[in-house]
């Protein structure tokens, strides 16, 4: 520092006292419309436009924002996405799932033949192979074709237009219009779309933004939605029609998440965070042709194999782990029993049970090791399943008490419980206060917790189940 | 070897991140909405044996740091001092884009100005005179093509020509109304002594007339503190500076 003299508030102002006359409120306005001017008159000298049609961007922007089409177009798309998700992933799931059941084959031969003891055999064939080859052949293949084609319609600029539907929710429900494009990112990770709250300038809105944006389904939990809704919400219907119900289910759940969103935003901007909306002004960006194949193979490299190592990273040690834990006794029961005997009555008044409990818990580093756990512990439990196909997978929850409730809370548990262990470490750091990161851990929990158990009473109430 | 830190400056969704791919070979996620950056990446490259370390600031409309992002990028251009700042300007709409590069060329001298997206614009009929902005604005202009790698070499070549001192720029400073004009000379000399004089004096001047008194001590504790956080609206956000 070149002078030694200090610089505070007073000093300041009394420098400013000396030219008051011109620091007024106005000063920004006409400094920014200066900025204006010179950039127009810029504009004027090296700008030559040599036809002015409407262009492709404009006309689409009229149907895809337009009051009319706009809900029914983003519904219809993300239905598309569902339907070629799950028709596509069934085959190439049957298929990697029996090319695991004939690799433990010949594993389990070699075995045989090198006189391993059994329990070698037990914990890397039936429980790190057989476990991690499941959690494959159920994610691998929908996440393969989720994530390109939602990275394709995300690189030709439509998830502004979603956010450019949604605004007018949002503002009615006290939140700011940026709200929309947040939680719009939330779809892709939800820890990232923490830290794209700093789009919103008031921290009241931004409040809640952060609060609610976990309503809306990860990546980390499409493939529990995906799964089980393809796997149990659809009974009476076959082929075709069972795929288009199953997306139309799927569909409801993002729409009830949305809904989910836009009511606790209304709450909280009436009680805790009492405020008026800000306007401001959303940009659409013009629709762009991406790059097709770098599209595509980036979002598979990058997402779907990054979700999968994840998964598996966990899942492999964790189906060691729980085949110990499953194999050592206290008393006459295992340790993973006592910890999900622990958890079973809490699980069943939600209308799911002790092992789903025990997964949504041991499942707060990530979201996407809740189902893998899941499997892992079904399967150390007696009756171990061979990897054939699909079906087999159904059986193992069937055989577990599994009924299409069960399936339904564990969906809308997933949907509505606390954020994973990365978003709420990013919401700390984004808001400092412990206090707001434990209410962002809370709300979602509490609405789970009513929406499970409510969904469970009434079912039962009425003998559906 | 001297390393050389380019800034990457420009609105939202001007193609900077993938600007920043091109250069660096990273594969930094890539996508067509505004707010995709919001905390600054860093990635480096090499170019006639020149070292480069390339930092994609957040995509912003103004530096007047309305919000976290906004400080984000003003704070880099302002403390960090980098060695040139490419301001990524959309061709489709370059009106609104130089809002933002007449700010920039108030903070800095070393900026090159890269017209980004100018396939696009080309197809929709919009021709821009690169030569006359370069002399209206006292900076290089470059047209590019990011996704398309069109125009990157030249860019390379002019950036490398900038750092080197080869390129003499004379940045176009904004001109506000005579009674603006007055105090911001006033101001100006009586913050004299106050500051280390690498920060742009006019430019405090005139951020403390707009009433940004923050920001002035930020200035002068700056030096002591490497690590700090800055209150935006009341929100804390932590910023590396």
């Amino acid at each position: 520092m070149e002078s030694q003299s200090v610089l505070n508030h007073s000093v300041l102002k009394g420098i400013l006292a000396e030219v008051n006359e011109v620091s007024n409120e106005d000063i920004r306005d006409e400094i920014v419309s200066d900025i204006y001017t010179k950039s127009k008159s810029l504009c004027k000298k090296v700008v030559s436009q040599q036809h002015s049609a409407m262009y492709r961007s404009d006309k689409l922007d009229e149907i895809f924002t337009s009051r009319i089409w706009g809900f029914p177009i983003m519904l219809i798309m993300l239905g598309a996405i569902f339907y070629i998700t799950i028709a596509g992933a069934n085959v190439p799931s049957d298929m990697i799932a029996s090319l695991f059941g004939y690799l433990e084959g010949k594993l389990t031969i070699l075995f045989e033949t090198m006189h391993a003891p059994e329990w070698l055999h037990g914990i890397l064939v039936l429980g790190l192979f057989r476990g991690t080859g499941w959690v494959i052949s159920v994610m691998l293949p929908p996440m393969a074709i989720f994530f390109p084609i939602f990275a394709l319609l995300e690189n030709y600029g439509y998830l502004p237009r979603v956010a450019f539907n949604m605004d007018r929710l949002f503002k009615r429900a006290g939140g700011h219009g940026k709200q929309s494009l947040t939680m719009a990112m939330g779809f892709g990770c939800n820890a990232a779309a923490i830290l794209s709250t700093r789009i919103i300038e008031s921290p009241r809105e931004r409040m809640l933004a952060i609060l609610t944006n976990n309503f809306v389904p990860c990546n980390g939990r499409w493939p529990t939605l995906i799964l089980l809704a393809s796997l149990f919400m659809v009974t009476g219907f076959s082929g075709a029609t069972g795929t288009l119900v199953t997306a139309g289910i799927l569909i409801g759940f993002v729409m009830l998440g949305v809904v989910v969103t836009l009511s606790v935003s209304w709450i909280l901007s009436k009680t805790a965070l009492k405020g008026v909306p800000t306007h401001y002004t959303l940009e659409l960006p013009p629709f762009r042709k991406p790059k097709f194949w770098n599209t595509i193979l980036r979002a598979s490299l990058d997402k779907a194999w990054y979700v999968l190592k994840r998964a598996v990273i966990v899942a492999a040690p964790a189906s060691i782990l729980t085949w110990v834990f499953a194999n050592i006794y206290v008393g006459d029961t295992s340790i993973l029993m006592h910890f999900v005997n622990f958890l079973d009555p809490f699980g069943q008044a939600l209308g799911m049970d002790g092992f789903i409990m025990a997964a949504f818990i041991l499942g707060l580093p990530a979201n996407e090791i809740v189902i893998p756990i899941l499997i892992m512990a079904y399967l150390s439990q007696g009756a171990m399943l061979e990897i054939e196909d699909l079906s087999k997978l159904k059986q193992v929850f069937i055989d577990q008490g599994w009924t299409w409730l069960t399936a339904l809370n564990m969906m809308l548990f997933s949907l509505l419980h606390f954020p994973c262990g990365t978003t709420l470490v990013n919401i700390y750091k984004e808001t400092k206060s412990p206090k707001w990161t434990f209410m962002s851990f809370l709300i979602p929990t509490v609405i789970a917790i009513g929406v499970t158990w409510l969904t469970a009473t009434v079912a039962r109430a009425f003998g559906w189940v | 070897m001297r390393v050389n830190r380019i800034a990457l400056a420009g609105n939202p969704n001007t193609g900077k991140s993938t600007l920043f791919n091109t250069l660096t070979g990273l594969k930094q996620h890539t996508g067509n909405w505004p707010g995709k950056t919001v905390v600054h990446a860093e990635g480096s490259f090499e170019h006639k044996g020149e070292q480069y370390i390339l930092v994609d600031l957040p995509g912003t409309y103004s530096l007047f740091s309305n919000s976290a992002d906004e400080e984000v990028a003003r704070d880099y251009i302002i403390f960090d001092q980098p060695d040139a700042t490419i301001v990524v300007l959309d061709a489709t709409s370059l009106e609104r884009n130089l809002n933002l590069a007449l700010q920039v060329l108030e903070m800095t001298n070393n900026v090159i100005i890269c017209i980004n997206l100018i396939d696009e614009a080309e197809k929709k009929g919009i021709r821009i005179d690169e030569k006359r902005l370069a002399r209206e604005l006292g900076v290089p202009v470059v047209k590019i093509s990011a996704r398309n790698k069109k125009g990157i070499n030249r860019l390379l070549d002019t950036l490398s020509q900038l750092v080197k001192g080869q390129i003499v720029t004379t940045p176009y400073r904004m001109k506000y109304s005579k009674e603006i004009e007055e105090a911001i000379t006033k101001v100006e000399s009586k913050l004299e002594g106050y500051f280390d004089e690498k920060y742009p004096s006019r430019w405090v001047a005139l951020r403390l007339l707009d009433g940004d008194e923050e920001l002035i001590l930020k200035l002068q504790n700056h030096k002591n503190n490497k690590q700090h956080e800055v209150r935006t609206n009341g929100v804390p956000v932590s910023v590396k500076s």
